[in-house]
């Protein structure tokens, strides 16, 4: 499978990789805050995720890894 | 396992501190990107305006110096003319350029200085509480234009990317916007290309980004995107307005 890590303390909620991401599956908000008070994206199923790299590209805080199982 | 996206090495480990869905902080990441893919690290020296961009000269390990309001295309000239072999990128935001350093600008321009401006305009001050910037669009609520900006009191919007593109020093200028992964792409691709147009010893690249901040107008980053596409894509046309390296070929 795929791997799409967030750093959990850089992460600010903004919330855009949730939107631009093509499979509604993959990533969720957690339920816990991080140090600065955000409830970071994280990723929860895997299954989906096809690595095309679009989360991490409109992250701002440059906070999301993506890994292609090849 | 292959890496497809990891943060570019470029940065230190500093937190940025950019609200969050800022697009600085997006803009910021592509340039980090751009030098690392194009083998710049060691050649780049950032130069930073006054506003939310003032810290970054601590998120990346590159040169780096900050100018005073206005000031960095007269930093810039200094640098650029002495390191003539180095990239110089002048970063600035739409209060520091179009307000308080408008001559300064216009006059690298007219100068055909050699280095890449990369323009960052959300239509406001941000780092100040979100007053009204000379790029402020007409009706936009700030909090020095409680009722929106009208024309009889402050004029109209001014568009930098058709006026720099109006100098003979100007050898590229193009307006991209960061609201939607495409868009972010062709940004990169214009950024990437004004590098390429400096490291060539061409005239002045310039790169107006729209750019959201959720913080100075008041709504969601999701929501601030969908702004940008639809109001203020509408003052601020996208596109590249003058090219002189497609006209050579
Ligand atoms: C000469 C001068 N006038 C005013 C200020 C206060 N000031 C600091 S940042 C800023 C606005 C910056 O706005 P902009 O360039 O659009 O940057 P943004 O934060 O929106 O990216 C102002 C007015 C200053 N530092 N120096
Ligand atoms: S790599 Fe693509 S499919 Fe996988 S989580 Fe990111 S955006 Fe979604
Ligand atoms: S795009 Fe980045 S900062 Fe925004 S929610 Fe996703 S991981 Fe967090
Ligand atoms: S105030 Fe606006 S420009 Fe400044 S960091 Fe916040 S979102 Fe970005
Ligand atoms: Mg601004």
């Amino acid at each position: 499978m795929n791997r799409v890590t967030v750093d959990r303390e850089m992460c600010k909620e903004c919330e855009y990789c949730l939107h631009f991401c093509p499979k509604g599956t993959i990533l969720k908000k957690s339920t816990t805050v991080n140090k600065m008070g955000y409830y970071p994206a994280e990723a929860v199923d895997m299954t989906d995720c096809i690595a095309c790299g679009i989360c991490a590209s409109v992250c701002p805080e440059g906070a999301i890894t993506v890994e292609k199982n090849i | 396992m292959s890496i497809v996206y990891k943060r570019p090495e470029v940065f230190t480990d500093e937190y940025k501190k950019y609200c969050g869905g800022c697009g600085h902080g997006i803009i910021n990441r592509l340039i980090g990107e751009i030098m690392e893919e194009e083998n710049l690290v060691d050649k780049a020296v950032l130069i930073w305006p006054i506003g939310c961009s003032v810290y970054a000269d601590k998120y990346f390990k590159t040169d780096s110096i900050c100018a005073l309001h206005g000031r960095a295309p007269a930093v810039g000239t200094g640098v650029k003319r002495s390191c003539p072999e180095d990239l110089v990128v002048v970063y600035q935001g739409d209060g520091d350029m179009v307000s308080e350093g408008m001559a300064e600008i216009m006059h690298a321009g007219i100068r055909g200085e050699k280095f890449t401006v990369v323009f960052v305009n959300n239509s406001i001050y941000g780092m100040t509480g979100g007053q009204m910037a000379p790029t402020t669009l007409m009706d936009q609520v700030t909090t020095t234009t409680p009722y929106g900006r009208k024309d009889e009191n402050t004029g109209h919007p001014v568009n930098m990317a058709e006026i720099i593109s109006g100098l003979n020093g100007c050898y590229y200028s193009e307006r991209v916007t960061v609201n939607s992964p495409a868009n972010i792409r062709k940004t990169k691709a214009a950024i990437k290309k004004a590098f390429k147009y400096q490291m060539e010893g061409k005239g002045l690249s310039f790169v107006e980004v729209l750019s959201p901040c959720p913080t100075g107008w008041k709504v969601k980053p999701l929501q601030a995107l969908k702004w940008i596409d639809d109001v203020v894509t509408k003052q601020y046309p996208l596109g590249v307005f003058k090219d002189c390296g497609q006209e050579e070929k």
